[in-house]
C-alpha cells in the first residue's frame, strides 16, 4: 500500500515540476489570445486580459494571412513520407539483424546505431551542396523542394529506428516463429503474418519517434528550403512570422501551440507503449 | 522446355529466400546502402572539405591540409564555442539528471490526476524545439519578459534596469542552458520510467522484508539498479544537446558578441553564412571525438544493462 505520506510527497514533487515545465505553454496560450494593445500596455497585469482581449484575431491572422496551413501540410506530407521510408528500410533490416544473423548482426546493428550520432551540422555542409546540384526531373537541383527533406531525414530516422526495433524483435518468443515454420509457412510469410503483427507496439513507437524527429528538425529545413510555399512549420514560423525586428508574438505563440498540444496528447497516450518499446529496444 | 524450367526457377528463388544468410542480406542491404550513401558519403565529403579551401557553391578547392583546423582553433570565437558546448551539455545534463530522477520516482506512485501531470511534464519534449524555443524567446523578451515582470513585482530586481536575459553575456549562457535542460527533462523521465519498470517486483519485496524504506531503499536498492539506465539517459541527453544548434540559433543567434555560440552554430555561421565551407566542416569535425567517447560509453553501459 502506498501511504498517505508517500502520495503527498509525490504531489509535492510533481506539482511544482508540472507547473514549471508547462509554464511556457500556459504563457503561449495566454499570449495568443491577447490584442496588440493589451500585450504592449505596460500598465496591464500580464496575467489578466484587458484592452479588448481575449480575441481570436491572432488565430485568424495565422490561418488567413500567413502560409501557416501550407507549412503544416508540408510538415505532415514530409513526416508521412519519411515514416513510410523509415519503416520500409528499418523494419526488415532490424528483423534480419536481430534474428537471422548471428554475432556480426549484433556488430552491424551497433554500427548502424552509431551513424545516428553523426551530427547533422557535420553532414549538412556537403549535403546542401549535393542537394542544390542533384539533377532530378529537369530541375537544377532539389533545393527548395520538399523532396530534399524526404530524402535526407531518413538518414537520422533509419539508424535510430533500426536500433530500437532490433531490441523489439528480440523480445518476440522464437517458438512462435518456429511453430509457423513447422506448419510449412515460408520465412517471408512468417515475417508478414506472425512477426509484424505482434511487433505493432514497437512499430508504433518508431512511427511516433520518427515523426517527432522530423518535426524537430531545423538545420536541414533551414539550409535546403528558402521559398515560403515549400517551408515546414519549424522554419516557416521562425523565418516568416519574425520580420526583421518585428515579432508577431501572438501569432508565433498560436503557431507553436497548435502542433504541440496534439503531439503531447499523442505522446502521453502512447507513453506506456513507448516505455515498453524502449525497455525492449534500448536495454536488451 | 520453358514450362518445365519456370517452376524450377521459382523453386530455386524460393529456396534462396529460405536461406537464412541470403534473406538476411536482402533485408539488411537497403538500409545499409541508404545509410552509406546519405551518412557515410557526406561524412567523407565533410572530412575532405575540411582539408580544402572550399567556399560556398563549390565542392572542393585547393588542398590546404590542416590549415582550416589551425585557423579554427586560433579563433577566440571557436574556443568560446567549444567551451560553451561543454558548458551547455554538462550543466543541462546535471539539472536533467536530478529533476528527471525526482519526477520519474514520483510518477511511479499510484496517484490521482497522474494523467494530466504526465501530460504537462511531457509537453516540452513533444513540442517541436524550433517552435517551443520561440516561446522562450518571448519569456526572455527584453521589455515584456514575464519573468522580469514577476521579479519586479516581488521587488527582486531593479525596476529601471531589469536583467537582460538574452542581452547579457552571462545571463544568456544561463538562458540557453535552461532551455536545453527544460527540453531534455521529459525525455529523461521517460527513460527513467522505463528503467524503473524493468526493476523486478521481487527486488521491491525483498527490500521491504529487509526493512529498507524511503531514503535508505532509494540509496541502497533503487539507485544502484537505476545507475546504468540513468547513464543511458544522460548519454542520449549529451548527444541531443551537443549536436543541437536550434536553441542557440533561435534564442540568441550566438550573441551577444558570439558569447553563446556552440560548435554547431559556429560551424553554421562560418560555413554557410560566411561561405567558408572548409573551415565550417573543420569546426563541426571537432565535435566528433567528443561524440565517439560518448558512443563508446553508451555501448559499454548498454551492455551492462543487458547483463542485469
Amino acid at each position: 500500500m502506498t501511504t498517505f505520506r508517500e502520495k503527498l510527497t509525490a504531489y509535492l514533487i510533481l506539482g511544482p515540476f508540472a507547473l514549471v515545465l508547462a509554464f511556457p505553454f500556459y504563457w503561449m496560450l495566454w499570449t495568443s489570445f491577447k490584442t496588440e494593445l493589451d500585450l504592449y500596455n505596460v500598465e496591464n497585469v500580464p496575467f489578466f486580459f484587458g484592452d479588448g482581449s481575449p480575441t481570436t484575431r491572432n488565430y485568424e491572422f495565422l490561418f488567413s494571412e500567413t502560409q501557416y496551413l501550407t507549412w503544416v501540410k508540408n510538415t505532415a506530407l514530409v513526416g508521412i513520407a519519411v515514416v513510410v521510408i523509415t519503416l520500409v528500410l528499418a523494419v526488415p533490416a532490424a528483423y534480419a539483424l536481430a534474428r537471422l544473423s548471428g554475432r556480426w548482426g549484433q556488430g552491424m546493428g551497433v554500427g548502424i546505431f552509431l551513424t545516428y550520432l553523426v551530427p547533422p551540422t557535420l553532414l549538412f555542409l556537403p549535403l546542401s551542396y549535393v542537394i542544390s546540384h542533384f539533377p532530378l526531373g529537369g530541375h537544377a537541383g532539389l533545393q527548395d523542394s520538399l523532396w530534399s527533406l524526404v530524402l535526407v531525414f531518413p538518414s537520422f530516422t533509419v539508424p535510430f529506428s533500426t536500433w530500437l526495433l532490433m531490441g523489439f524483435f528480440k523480445t518476440i518468443p522464437r517458438e512462435l516463429e518456429e511453430a509457423a515454420r513447422v506448419d510449412g509457412a515460408s520465412r517471408l510469410r512468417t515475417l508478414f503474418q506472425i512477426v509484424f503483427p505482434i511487433s505493432l507496439p514497437g512499430i508504433l513507437t518508431v512511427v511516433i519517434f520518427s515523426f517527432s524527429l522530423v518535426v524537430n528538425d531545423f538545420v536541414y529545413a533551414l539550409a535546403f528550403i528558402t521559398t515560403s510555399e515549400a517551408k515546414t512549420i519549424s522554419t516557416g514560423v521562425f523565418t516568416e512570422l519574425i520580420r526583421g525586428d518585428i515579432f508577431f508574438w501572438q501569432g508565433l505563440m498560436a503557431a507553436t501551440l497548435i502542433p504541440s498540444i496534439p503531439l503531447a496528447l499523442l505522446y502521453n497516450l502512447f507513453l506506456d507503449r513507448f516505455i515498453a518499446g524502449f525497455t525492449g529496444g534500448a536495454f536488451r | 522446355m520453358v514450362a518445365v524450367a519456370a517452376p524450377g526457377a521459382r523453386r530455386r528463388r524460393r529456396n534462396l529466400l529460405e536461406s537464412r544468410r541470403f534473406l538476411a542480406s536482402v533485408l539488411i542491404a537497403p538500409a545499409v546502402l541508404f545509410i552509406a550513401v546519405l551518412v557515410g558519403g557526406p561524412l567523407l565529403l565533410a572530412v575532405y572539405l575540411s582539408l580544402t579551401d572550399a567556399v560556398g557553391g563549390t565542392l572542393g578547392g585547393p588542398w590546404v591540409g590542416l590549415d582550416n583546423f589551425r585557423a579554427a582553433w586560433d579563433d577566440p570565437n571557436f574556443r568560446r564555442a567549444l567551451r560553451n558546448t561543454l558548458l551547455f551539455t554538462i550543466a543541462s545534463q546535471a539539472i536533467v539528471l536530478v529533476c528527471a530522477g525526482l519526477i520519474a520516482h514520483a510518477l511511479t506512485r499510484p496517484i490521482r490526476g497522474k494523467w494530466i501531470l504526465r501530460f504537462l511534464i511531457i509537453l516540452p519534449w513533444a513540442a517541436p524545439v524550433p517552435l517551443s524555443t520561440i516561446g522562450w524567446l518571448w519569456i526572455y523578451d527584453s521589455l515584456f519578459s514575464i519573468v522580469n515582470w514577476v521579479a519586479r513585482r516581488a521587488n527582486l530586481v531593479d525596476d529601471f534596469n531589469p536583467p537582460q536575459w538574452l542581452g547579457d553575456q552571462t545571463l544568456a549562457l544561463a538562458a540557453v542552458t535552461s532551455v536545453h535542460a527544460w527540453r531534455i527533462i521529459p525525455f529523461a523521465v521517460v527513460i527513467f520510467l522505463a528503467g524503473l519498470a524493468s526493476i523486478p517486483a521481487e527486488v521491491d519485496d525483498a527490500a521491504k522484508v529487509d526493512g529498507a524504506t524511503g531514503l535508505r531503499k532509494f540509496w541502497y536498492v533503487t539507485l544502484p539498479l537505476q545507475l546504468p539506465i540513468a547513464t543511458v539517459a544522460v548519454l542520449f541527453g549529451i548527444v541531443f544537446t551537443a549536436t543541437d544548434m536550434t536553441v542557440v540559433y533561435i534564442l540568441t543567434q550566438g550573441g551577444p558578441f558570439n558569447s553563446t555560440q556552440m560548435l554547431t552554430s559556429w560551424a553554421y555561421f562560418v560555413g554557410i553564412r560566411g561561405g567558408s565551407l572548409g573551415e565550417g566542416a573543420a569546426i563541426s569535425l571537432f565535435l566528433l571525438p567528443l561524440l565517439v567517447v560518448v558512443a563508446v560509453l553508451m555501448l559499454r553501459f548498454a551492455r551492462k544493462v543487458e547483463v542485469t
